[in-house]
């Protein structure tokens, strides 16, 4: 604990406030979609940020403009991370024209051009290519990028992660890595799928440095991750960043959690980032209790106006149907 | 003009593009020092260097991958597959990302991305090294998909591929590479989606695309020594199709045979077949034959390879049947 605290003295208030600020706005985005779902404004799939949130925003805080994140269908929390506006998420869920991807990519689809935002991509494992097709790019240009690959602890039995491993390991290619182990793929616990839980072990297979971490602490996330970042960045070595979270919620809303005890659930709850953190932060003076009930309420309000743009919004009109199938005319297609 | 093979028309293009757009590299297995599987790639590892000829490890799914993420941050991948049946190993790759990337993402990333190499049946190979791969592709929106029968429509297919901003399935032949012919030199373009009449004539358009075209040139070169004039039209691009040429060709013949090395069942002659019907019906004097792969594995016996394969005569028999000759 000891060098937790002293992380989250060497943050400005300013910095502080700012990751506290942004899990808020997670936890309420995802929440409010929840409700939307329920009410029959989103549909689909919907896998939801909701305990994970020190994960996304402890590691992006590292992100410079330069950077690329790509990540799985449970992407809400990332692409908020970064500073998409919440109303252009959830006009994506509510399938507006103003959402993010035109209403055309959905929950599982969140897309940002500013922040390189590669993407949330539907196929467990699909998206490893991406992720170390930019840190290759970052090479080729030499612009001294890295590329952050967020991935669930399911993926890591996909071929696709050993592949790309062995890629970006032979080919010197800045990615990092990031197991966001919730425990669960659906409902299968870890040990019913993966032979070693040790998930950064497998970094070694591979000649790269692996790490294991608390991640729902955010103040050991955003320390350990600032450390990893750069020595990435100096590098130019992949690592593989092995971090234990929980999702509170289902794995998406159909799910009705069979597989595991509400004690269990609970005890995860206790360990709640956004409890911690602003905790921490009035017992350090850092903010007080008057102004932490202002975030939340300011938090909530941003969401009530994303729902509210959401709501208000157009549907895609139809010419949207066949526009970016392809971007070139080519015609007789 | 210059007389050179399929491989090094290929590789002209290659190189053109890759001097001209830095942005442009390639990548694949044994691409660089081997010089390439069949040699589309000799020299271009010498002249540009490994940041942009990239020897692979045979992780098709991984480079694959990493050429879209590649793509969607600026660069413009060339991908070979020493075969395209080894895409099969890469097809989430190509049809879950590449192909969806830009729709899915409301227009914010396009991928432009060509992916190239040997298509169909090579000589003796069985099942595993012989798959047409052109009807699965061109299934799916958001891939344009070309196949070339000469060397001069191959460079300038390739040149058009590469500077397309969106995925191109670019499928070569085995045993096309070798194919010689003349060349034009220097920089043309043959635009996506323009078909090409190889043969013009009045009785019969008989439809076919790569190395099916070379038979199929070979059977109207027969057929005319028994007065029957064939048209030769190959779409060059099979995705989408230059379905005004088509037109015009069957109100000039008003009968067809659609040949494809490909198998009968849910394949791109069926689609071109279908869209003959559906577009100008009352254009046609017979129904439209198809040759193709018959449906079965391909065996490795020679005489069973011949019987599963398209042929000049099953070619001919085809046009005698459209027009009630025999
Ligand atoms: C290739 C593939 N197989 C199966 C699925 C269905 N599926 C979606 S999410 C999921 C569980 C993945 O778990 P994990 O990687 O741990 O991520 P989490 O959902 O826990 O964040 C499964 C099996 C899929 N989307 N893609
Ligand atoms: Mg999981």
């Amino acid at each position: 604990m000891a060098s937790v605290k002293k992380e989250m003295q060497s943050l400005s208030k300013e910095k502080m406030v700012e990751i506290l600020e942004k899990m808020l706005v997670i936890r309420n985005f995802e929440e409010a979609s929840i409700k939307a779902y329920q009410q029959k404004k989103i549909a689909g799939f919907l896998h939801t940020y909701i305990g994970q949130e020190a994960v996304g925003v402890g590691t992006l805080a590292h992100k410079l403009p330069q950077d690329s994140v790509v990540t799985t269908y449970r992407c809400h929390g990332l692409a908020l991370a970064l500073g998409m506006p919440a109303k252009e998420g959830m006009a994506e869920l509510f399938g507006k024209v103003t959402g993010c991807a035109r209403g055309k990519g959905g929950s599982m689809h969140f897309f940002s051009k500013p922040h390189n935002f590669l993407g949330g991509h539907g196929i467990v494992g699909g998206q490893f290519g991406i992720g170390i097709g930019a840190a290759f790019k970052s090479n080729y240009d030499e612009d001294n990028a890295v590329s952050f690959i967020f991935f669930g602890d399911g993926a890591t039995v996909q071929g696709t992660l050993h592949e790309t491993m062995n890629l970006a390991s032979l080919w010197d290619l800045p990615a990092i890595f990031i197991c966001e182990d919730n425990q669960y793929g659906m409902g299968t616990a870890n040990a019913r799928a993966i032979a070693n839980t040790d998930i950064a072990s497998k970094a070694e297979a591979y000649g790269m440095k692996g790490y294991t971490f608390n991640g729902m602490d955010l103040n050991e996330v955003h320390g350990r991750m600032g450390d990893i970042v750069k020595e990435v960045r100096a590098t130019r070595r992949p690592v593989l960043v092995h971090m234990k979270t929980y999702r509170y919620t289902g794995h998406s809303v159909s799910d009705a959690g069979l597989y595991r005890t509400k004690e269990e659930v609970d005890t995860y709850k206790l360990k709640d980032p956004i409890i911690a953190v602003s905790r921490e932060m009035i017992e350090n003076k850092m903010i007080t209790e008057e102004e932490f009930k202002a975030m939340q309420k300011k938090a909530k309000a941003g969401i009530q106006e994303a729902l509210d743009f959401a709501e208000e919004s157009p549907e895609p009109p139809l010419e949207e149907l066949t526009r970016h199938v392809f971007m070139d005319d080519v015609g007789n297609a | 003009m210059p007389m050179i093979e399929m491989r090094e028309a290929l590789n002209q293009a290659l190189k053109e593009e890759m001097t001209r757009d830095e942005k442009v590299f390639i990548l694949g297995e044994e691409v660089a020092e081997f010089n390439g599987a069949y040699k589309v790639t000799k020299g271009l590892l010498d002249h540009f260097g490994p940041k942009r000829v990239i020897d692979t490890p045979i992780s098709e799914s991984g480079f694959t991958g990493l050429a879209v993420g590649a793509a969607m941050m600026g660069l413009r991948p060339v991908v070979e597959f020493m075969s395209f049946n080894f895409s099969l190993v890469a097809i989430d790759q190509i049809i879950s990302n590449a192909a969806k990337m830009y729709y899915m993402s409301g227009g914010l990333y396009n991928i432009p991305m060509v992916m190239r190499g040997p298509n169909g049946a090579g000589p003796r190979v069985s099942s595993q090294h012989s798959h047409n791969m052109e009807s699965v592709y061109a299934h799916f929106p958001g891939l344009h998909v070309m196949a070339p029968s000469t060397p001069a429509d191959a460079k300038g297919m390739l040149k058009a591929a590469i500077r397309c901003n969106d995925p191109v399935i670019f499928l070569e032949n085995e045993l096309a590479y070798n194919l010689k012919e003349e060349v034009p030199e220097g920089d043309y373009i043959i635009p996506i989606g323009k078909g090409d009449i190889k043969r013009q004539g009045t009785d019969v358009t008989i439809i076919a695309w790569s190395r099916m075209m070379s038979l199929a040139k070979t059977a109207a070169e027969e057929l005319a020594k028994e007065g029957l004039n064939v048209e030769l039209l190959d779409p060059r691009t099979l995705k989408p199709l230059d379905m005004p040429l088509i037109a015009e060709s069957v109100k000039k013949t008003n009968r067809v045979v659609v040949v494809e090395e490909g198998h009968y069942f849910s394949s791109l002659g069926a689609q071109v077949a279908e869209s003959i019907y559906t577009d100008l019906f009352d254009y046609l004097d017979s129904p439209i034959a198809r040759v193709c792969q018959s449906e079965n594995p391909m065996p490795y016996a020679a005489n069973l390879e011949a019987a599963t394969l398209p042929s000049v005569e099953k070619i001919i028999r085809a046009a005698k049947q459209v027009t009630y000759r025999n």
